[in-house]
């Protein structure tokens, strides 16, 4: 596993009355490929895959959202990886799948604040109010594939690769200096 | 910007999150080493180039990340309709009708 990237400061990125970007805590992050018969999978992994693209389900520390009709990503504590990566290895003969550790690859954002769903129009062509508090999507910010989770109406987490994480949160940090200055 | 429906995850949503991908129901020759030169060449490189309803794939990249398939018309650009890879093509004369 990659070494979560470190060139950002501790503590909030972005401040502003409109909108508050952090880097979340590093987690274990899998992607899960499979088809057919979730029934298995759920059983292992103690959670819901079903439901349209979007929905999430989370079983303690273990978070799932469906990103497409055979595409999960699944967050965890770190330690907790190998385990789950253990648990669903004696699924591969009888249902094969794909469970990749992707931990390296990504960080994520949390964006919270009375503008936040605003903030993000700036780079996402969608509608953000179609995305409903406790669901998500992968979807595109400023040309960047990103998966947005919304934990509530005003905060969102945005998983991203970390090559593209300076530059979404330059405009990140843009576009909450401008509605921060927009509501004086 | 083009509204694409994505039959895949049932939502109609802005152009930018899909790619286009070519023609649609191009089926690649089970053995390709018994194919003729002509019959191999019109797999790789010759397309109907429709003026009016093209059948065509797309790809929601930014999203669920499935190709599918549609109908667009190529001189107004409208989508007469999307369905999932692997659907039967549907009937141009039903499309058509919708919109009269």
């Amino acid at each position: 596993m990659n070494a979560p990237i470190s060139s950002f400061a501790s503590g909030p990125l972005v401040e502003t009355s409109a909108a508050r970007v952090s880097q979340s805590a590093p987690c274990g992050r899998l992607s899960l490929r499979a088809r057919g018969d979730l029934a298995p999978f759920e059983a292992v992994l103690g959670l819901s895959l079903g439901g349209p693209i979007g929905a999430r389900a989370t079983a303690g520390e273990t978070e799932s959202i469906r990103l497409g009709p055979d595409e999960w990503m699944l967050h965890c504590p770190v330690e907790a990886v190998a385990g789950l990566e253990a648990a669903l290895a004696p699924l591969y003969g009888s249902h094969p799948h794909s469970l990749v550790d992707v931990s390296g690859r990504e960080t994520s954002f949390v964006i919270e604040g009375p503008r936040a769903s605003e903030l993000l129009t700036m780079g996402c062509p969608r509608d953000i109010e179609t995305i409903l508090p406790g669901s998500g999507r992968r979807t595109v910010f400023d040309g960047v594939t990103v998966i947005l989770w919304r934990d509530a109406a005003d905060r969102f987490r945005m998983d991203l690769w970390h090559s593209f994480a300076p530059h979404l949160l330059h405009l990140l940090e843009t576009g909450s200096r401008e509605l921060a200055a927009e509501s004086l | 910007m083009l509204l694409i429906h994505c039959p895949y995850c049932n939502e109609t949503l802005p152009e930018v999150e899909f790619a286009y991908a070519g023609e649609a129901h191009i089926a690649r020759p089970v053995n390709p080493s018994e194919v003729s030169d002509a019959d191999w060449e019109a797999f790789l490189f010759l397309r109907d180039n429709v003026k009016g309803p093209h059948y065509e794939r797309w790809r929601h990249l930014h999203g669920c990340g499935r190709f599918f398939n549609a109908v667009r018309d190529t001189v107004s650009d409208k989508f007469l309709t999307t369905y999932e890879a692997g659907a039967p093509r549907p009937d141009l004369a039903s499309l058509t009708e919708r919109l009269k």
